[in-house]
């Protein structure tokens, strides 16, 4: 590996997949939480009970979530093209990352609601406690640790997809690791790219792992 | 058995108490499973009762009985499928949760499992009902040191529930339900958690609010000893349907259903039960009676005269407790001597008092 050719390529293609994982988890964590959330409050015997609305919403989530990323990036190309202008570069691709994000996130913060104790959310309905205010004020704060520890775990799962990002032009370190070093029987080049990925993701599993610890409070 | 009443009886809400909490014909239907498999289970069976305000009112039954239900249908955590619940001269039922909001306001509830704010400080549990009552900061602080002084945890406010033993959670219950100043408190097995001692401890507590800030407590449990404790009326609740209902100390002396008998047999035993019968007219020299002791009777003097006249008695089996100054219970005892003089003496204690022969 020629640092002064790869050095500063190596580079850029970290600041792409920063920029694709950042702006992915933004967008499809707040949408996500969203759903997620309506997920949950759906449920059977939950605060806006809905068979209706639950198996919607569900049907929508398991339709999506089995979809190979890979897949998605290629099947959504007329919809890219018609929500961002194009079906190429980072832009696209994190258009079609949030999609595939915002149902992955739906499903944790789902799961993670479910560790709420429903003794709590009786006790703040018993103090006249409004419904949304329950949400915003009892449940996310009393799952907080774990979803942070789901959010977590997701961007990890961001950062896998953006490996594929490559596949539409918008470069990152799997575009890095394939164009540049797989493709030219470059090992070194593959090498420094799965380095780098293996330091930012323990980064980002330290640095939750401390907050959901801090919030927890073990 | 000592009685823990501790109040003049005079002193408690009497018979034209206003009624603050009243069901009429109230009844809550369960359905589960659908299809072939749908049932509907009956938790709350047409009850008809009225909590006087002021009142520390004690709901009995075994688990399963519909008591928690019922006592979720005050503050319509459970909507009522038909009957009327009215609360403070506001009706409940076929209310939306957004209605119920203003009222639940005025009803403080506390858990057998406490459902404390795991994610908020002891202080933070009990403000918490102040920040959406819209209480300003200054008052909130205020509140709660008040509140966290009344329930002794004065120290304890900026640790975690987790920190805390059983006893401690119950007592935060207590202040956060307290925070808004209802004028109805739910305690729903409150102490059926917690050990004897940490029990008394919280009983003493929904007492003190009871008295020092006239709330109305509603206080459900399959404990009689907690009912005797603390409460002033009693409904007994069976499959769903209030089968007994009446000022603690005369459900405690004069129960009138299996269900009431059982429920006062757990905390005073004072009649032998089958077995202990029978060993005791296997031992027995002459014949055994059940001899009710009650306010107001004093056999003394008939088993003293009667003694004098030669018959030997021995206590065998009893007991008699004490309850919002009146006394109840019974005794059993072998009267032996000659029978025509036995006869006489059984015959004299049945003008004082019921007496059952028991001999087999």
């Amino acid at each position: 590996m020629n640092w002064s050719v790869q050095g500063p390529q190596l580079l850029t293609a970290i600041g792409e997949t920063l920029y694709m994982v950042a702006l992915t988890m933004l967008i499809a964590g707040v949408i996500g939480l969203f759903f997620g959330v309506a997920l949950y409050v759906t449920r059977t015997g939950n605060l806006y009970a809905s068979r209706a609305v639950n198996t919607g919403i569900n049907l929508v989530v398991n339709f999506v979530r089995p979809i190979p990323f890979i897949i998605l990036l290629a099947a959504l190309g007329p919809l890219t093209d018609a929500v961002v202008g194009t079906r190429l570069g980072q832009n696209a691709a994190i258009f079609a990352m949030s999609i595939a994000a915002v149902f992955a996130v739906a499903r944790i913060v789902e799961q993670n609601l479910m560790s709420v104790d429903p003794g709590v959310v009786e006790a703040a309905r018993s103090m006249g406690v409004s419904r949304p205010k329950i949400i915003t004020t009892v449940i996310l704060p009393e799952a907080l640790g774990p979803l942070v520890l789901g959010y977590t775990f997701l961007v990890i799962g961001v950062t896998d997809m953006s490996a594929m990002a490559g596949a539409i032009g918008a470069g990152g370190l799997g575009d890095f690791a394939l164009r540049l070093g797989y493709q030219r029987f470059n090992d070194e080049v593959t090498w420094a790219a799965v380095a780098v990925i293996i330091v930012l993701v323990q980064l980002v599993q330290f640095v939750g792992n401390s907050a959901a610890r801090k919030i927890m409070r073990r | 058995m000592t009685s823990t009443a501790t109040d003049n009886p005079l002193a408690r809400p009497g018979e034209d108490a206003e009624v603050i909490v009243r069901f009429d014909g109230a009844t809550k239907t369960f359905v589960t499973g659908k299809g072939k498999g749908r049932r509907e289970v009956t938790a709350v069976d047409d009850v008809t009762l009225n909590i006087r305000r002021g009142e520390i009112y004690g709901v009995i039954g075994y688990s399963g009985a519909g008591k928690s239900t019922l006592v979720r249908m005050i503050n319509g955590l459970e909507p009522a499928t038909s009957g009327e619940i009215e609360v403070d001269g506001r009706r409940v039922d076929g209310r939306t949760e957004e209605q119920l909001a203003p009222i639940r306001r005025d009803i403080g509830m506390i858990f057998q499992q406490f459902n404390l704010f795991t994610s908020r400080t002891v202080a933070g549990n009990v403000e918490y009902p102040l920040i959406r009552a819209g209480w300003s900061k200054d008052k909130r602080k205020a509140r709660v040191a008040e509140l966290l002084q009344f329930v002794g945890l004065s120290e304890r406010a900026g640790n975690y529930p987790e920190q805390l033993s059983g006893g401690q959670k119950q007592r935060v219950g207590i202040a956060r339900a307290l925070a808004a100043q209802p004028k109805i408190l739910l305690a729903d097995e409150s102490t059926s958690a917690l050990d004897p001692e940490t029990t008394q401890e919280v009983l003493n507590l929904l007492r003190r609010a009871n008295r020092e800030f006239g709330i109305t407590v509603v206080l459900i449990t399959h404990e009689m000893d907690v009912v005797r404790s603390i409460a002033d009326r009693v409904a007994v609740m069976d499959s769903g349907r209030v089968v007994e209902e009446g000022a603690t100390a005369q459900v405690f002396s004069a129960p009138t259903t299996s269900t009431a008998r059982k429920f006062v047999a757990t905390v005073s035993h004072d009649e032998p039960d089958a077995e202990e019968l029978a060993y005791l007219s296997e031992k027995r020299q002459g014949r055994l009676v059940v001899i009710d002791i009650r306010q107001g009777v004093d056999v003394g003097p008939v088993l003293s005269a009667a003694a004098a006249r030669g018959v030997s008695f021995r206590i065998v089996f009893g007991g008699v407790s004490v309850l919002q100054k009146q006394s109840f219970g019974s005794l059993t005892v072998d009267l032996s001597g000659e029978p025509h003089v036995v006869d006489d003496a059984i015959e004299a204690l049945s003008q004082v008092t019921t007496v059952k022969e028991v001999s087999a």
